[in-house]
């Protein structure tokens, strides 16, 4: 029994930090509508500076003042970046503000190794809570107590500076309508900073507090960020009585889960989560989202098909791609073959994000699915490839219909966390049903046949499949399935009043995107000869996502090019430079803030702007979105 | 005399939102080809009867027969497919569309194409669409950008869209709102040539008296959700309970007033 109070108060204290850390980013995303990906790393300065503070500066007060100073530090850099880079890409379009806070992400991980080196740092313990409290023979580590109570307090601070200042009321105003807000003549300028500052504030003051009971490294941006996301989804966005009670929740099914359902234990959150919002979509405490008031003509370029010259230069390149093994070595070769599954996974996501304006932030789980797939067929069943190239994907498809069928009821933020959170499950199931997936070992020995084995015949499977790919997503787009798929995602009033049943066709995209993207990872299976968890992670989920918003979101074949400068760029730096995240994350920003529309967006801008001699439209719909202010 | 059934049969409809009764027992019918104007001052319930009638909103008690077919609570797509055409208070449009894809997607929704994956939408049944925008004068607008047209265009594209599926009834909210005089006038005017060319009936609520008094058939006038008055423009104008409620508001209409207005 003791043992079982004890692993609850474990829990309560786990909630603290998570809690600090979700209701700073729940705030944001109330009031600018940003999801604040760079928030984990926030949390993960917040601790390095701590450690640094409190080595140098001696006893409690150092120790505490450190753990101050390095929140207010941290939050200053936080006002910075709002200043500098979020203030240009308000504006811009939705999840744009996603890439450039995952480029920043990016950046902060390769600064601490820089700064803080690579190793795991464990801190000092925290001045007067160094021992234990003995509870019926189990101990319990006084700072855990102090954290207990320490969550309780920050709500109630929070509580106060929200009922009780004049800032408070205009936060909470701003969650439930900023444009009324900005109507009323607030400067939201100062609002939105000083909004990031307190967030900010939050998730460093989270990062902080933890280096007593965990070391500091540099992969704890990323573990933090999935679950105050779940955190956040759970309790309601823009809530912050809901960050708490989902942070308990979450924390306490951290702690019983390991005990109780051991093999599970690691979906036991996901799974809830996903419950919850197809239960109440808008977490338990929160509300429904406001419909934003659209700036109207953000896109003014409608679609077309490719003109028959567009179509010969499409052709010449492809021909020109097809050259590569006449001159390019082997490993060349399977940078192309990589290049080209990339390709496949981003224009499968594009199909989904784009035309359908559903953000996937789980698409790798398809793709996964996909490699998992061939792995099975060929590994298990002995499946020659053929087979296992049209069957393989199917475990995208089915894994989509499934998942897309509840995902495709929500919309928005919560499409895109809900789908996370399929995506984590599915993850967690390859990564601890060892006995099939083989876990974090993976399934080796996945080659191709004897056909297609050497690196060229192999470079031209991949290459011909996503010409294939591509060129079938795009018929679809100009289809009239696609057609109604855009009609879904620029007015789901005027589509339902013309006969269109919004859920099907939405689903309907999710299971071609899923099924694509299974294509791909069943390509990638055999390029790399094995399969692991990793193949469905997040990590692979941005990189579909930043492909898709570097090429341009709002273009037909963005996420061609997209896919193409990403990868080949992402492989280039990992092999020229130890700091290639640094680097990458730098371009990703750049990209955004220079280039809102992303590569296409903006060619097809400067091809518009040579056609005509006046800027195209009415003044106020040609303005470039990067000086709107 | 015998009448045709009516192709929109109202009965006892009721919608409360908590204690304040938005819509109280409102019953009334629409002939084939008849033009009928639900007005009332803000608040009367003009939208949630409305709504009510889409499938957008459902009643809490009453019914609500289209073409002699029960509709209460059935869906929006639904009743479009049974020939409903509706346009917004604030229009609804595909902006990322040109004007001519926005007629298109509502012609591949009628020929039941939704889910063709193959065909070249840019290609579907350019004629109608032709031919629709031509009837709404917007013939020259094909190939622009629905995010770039005036408001009182998008008025009329939205008209064009809601009659691409041969539509019996049209259900119009506010369909003037946000124009210039001599827009409203030109587009009602359009409206109850198309009604009354194609027998279509047209069920609309609006703020114009001008535009109520020159083109609605018979006016139906609601007050804090109950019918207060109903019958021809004569009779709803010499009505003093009407007067009353609109003291000051709309009835300044007379003669004078319609000479004004530009043909």
């Amino acid at each position: 029994m003791a043992f079982y109070v004890v692993q609850f108060l474990t829990g309560l204290a786990s909630a603290a930090s998570l809690f600090l850390v979700a209701s700073g980013l729940s705030i944001i995303f109330g009031v600018t509508r940003i999801v604040n990906f760079a928030h984990g790393a926030f949390y993960m300065i917040g601790a390095y500076v701590a450690f640094t503070l409190t080595e140098r500066l001696s006893g409690a007060f150092g120790f505490w003042g450190g753990i101050v100073m390095a929140a207010i530090a941290v939050a200053l850099i936080g006002v910075i970046v709002e200043m500098v880079l979020l203030r240009r890409i308000y504006h811009a379009p939705e999840l744009f503000q996603l890439l450039a806070t995952f480029g920043l992400t990016l950046m902060v991980e390769d600064i601490v190794v820089l700064v803080w080196g690579p190793d795991d740092l464990v801190g000092r313990r925290a001045p007067g809570f160094r021992g234990a409290v003995d509870f019926f023979g189990q101990n319990i580590p006084s700072y855990d107590l102090f954290l207990i109570v320490l969550g309780p307090v920050v709500l109630g601070i929070l509580w106060l500076l929200f009922q009780r200042t004049r800032w408070g009321v205009l936060v909470r105003a701003a969650t439930q309508d900023r444009d009324m807000v900005a109507a009323l003549g607030v400067n939201q300028k100062w609002l939105f900073t000083s909004v990031f500052a307190v967030g900010v504030f939050l998730a460093a003051l989270g990062g902080a507090l933890q280096i007593p009971r965990d070391a500091v490294h540099h992969a704890m941006d990323l573990r933090i960020i999935v679950e105050v996301f779940v955190v956040v989804v759970i309790g309601g966005l823009g809530s912050i009585v809901g960050a708490f009670v989902a942070a308990v929740l979450v924390s306490e099914l951290n702690a019983f889960g390991i005990l109780i359902f051991p093999k599970i234990s690691i979906i036991l959150v996901f799974l809830v989560m996903a419950v919850v919002l197809i239960v109440r979509p808008w977490g338990l405490f929160g509300r429904p989202e406001a419909a934003a008031r659209k700036t109207p003509g953000l896109t003014v370029n409608p679609w077309r098909p490719l003109t028959s010259n567009e179509r010969l230069a499409a052709l010449a390149a492809l021909a020109m791609a097809a050259t590569l093994p006449l001159f390019a070595g082997n490993y060349a070769l399977s940078v192309g073959s990589e290049i080209a599954i990339f390709v496949i996974f981003a224009v499968s996501l594009h199909f989904l994000m784009s035309v359908g304006g559903l953000a996937s932030f789980g698409h790798a789980a398809y793709f996964g699915l996909g490699a998992y797939g061939i792995a099975f067929l060929a590994k298990m069943a002995g499946l020659p490839m053929i087979v296992c190239l049209l069957l393989g994907p199917l475990l995208g498809c089915v894994g989509a219909a499934v998942f897309g069928f509840f995902a495709v009821q929500l919309s928005g933020v919560y499409f895109a966390m809900l789908t996370l959170a399929f995506a984590q499950i599915v993850w967690s199931i390859a990564f601890q049903w060892v006995s099939v997936t083989g876990g974090d070992n993976g399934i080796l020995g996945v080659w191709p046949s004897s056909w297609a084995a050497s690196p060229s015949r192999f470079y031209w499977l991949s290459l011909g499949v996503a010409a294939l790919v591509t060129v079938a997503l795009r018929i679809a787009v100009f289809s009239p399935f696609g057609y109604a798929l855009r009609a879904t995602r620029d007015s789901p009033l005027r589509s339902e009043a013309i006969g269109i049943d919004a859920k099907r066709i939405q689903w309907t995209a999710f299971v071609i995107a899923g099924t694509t993207a299974g294509i791909g990872g069943a390509l990638f299976a055999y390029l790399k000869g094995s399969v692991f968890p990793d193949n469905l992670g997040i990590s692979l989920s941005v990189d579909a996502l930043v492909m898709v918003l570097l090429g341009g979101v709002e273009t037909v074949s963005g996420a061609v090019i997209g896919a193409i400068v990403y990868k080949a760029l992402n492989i280039w730096l990992v092999s020229q430079t130890d700091l290639s995240k640094l680097v990458l994350g730098g371009f990703i920003v750049v990209i955004v803030v220079v280039f809102p529309k992303g590569i296409v967006g903006m060619l097809e801008m400067l091809a518009q702007r040579r056609s005509k001699a006046s800027p195209p439209g009415s003044p106020l719909l040609a303005k470039p979105i990067g000086s709107a202010e | 005399m015998n009448r045709a059934p009516p192709i929109l049969a109202v009965e006892g409809l009721t919608k409360s939102y908590g204690g304040i009764h938005a819509v109280r027992g409102v019953s009334f019918a629409l002939q084939a080809g008849e033009i009928l104007a639900l007005i009332g001052p803000n608040g009367a319930g003009k939208s949630t009867c409305f709504d009510m009638l889409n499938g957008q909103n459902r009643p809490d008690s009453g019914h609500v027969r289209l073409l002699g077919e029960d509709t209460t609570g059935k869906k929006p797509r639904e009743i479009w497919r049974l020939g409903v055409g509706r346009t917004f208070q604030i229009t609804a449009t595909f902006a990322t569309m040109t004007v001519r894809e926005n007629v298109q997607v509502a012609l591949v929704s009628h020929a039941r194409k939704l889910f063709n994956l193959f065909g070249s939408a840019p290609n579907f049944d350019r004629s109608e669409a032709a031919r629709l925008l031509e009837l709404v004068g917007m013939g020259g607008y094909a190939d622009r950008p629905c995010g770039e047209l005036a408001y009182g265009d998008l008025k009329r594209l939205e008209l064009a869209v809601a009659l691409a599926n041969q539509p019996k009834l049209l259900l119009m909210d506010e369909p003037t709102a946000g124009m210039a005089p001599r827009e409203r006038v030109d587009l009602m005017r359009l409206t109850a040539t198309i009604a009354r060319e194609k027998s279509i009936g047209v069920l609309f609520t609006e703020h114009d008296m001008d535009v109520v008094f020159e083109h609605a058939d018979r006016i139906i006038v609601l007050n804090r959700g109950n019918v207060i008055a109903e019958g021809s423009p004569a009779e709803v104008r010499g009505n003093p309970q009407v007067q009353a409620v609109y003291l000051g508001e709309g009835l300044v209409y007379d003669a004078r007033h319609r000479d004004g207005a530009p043909a």
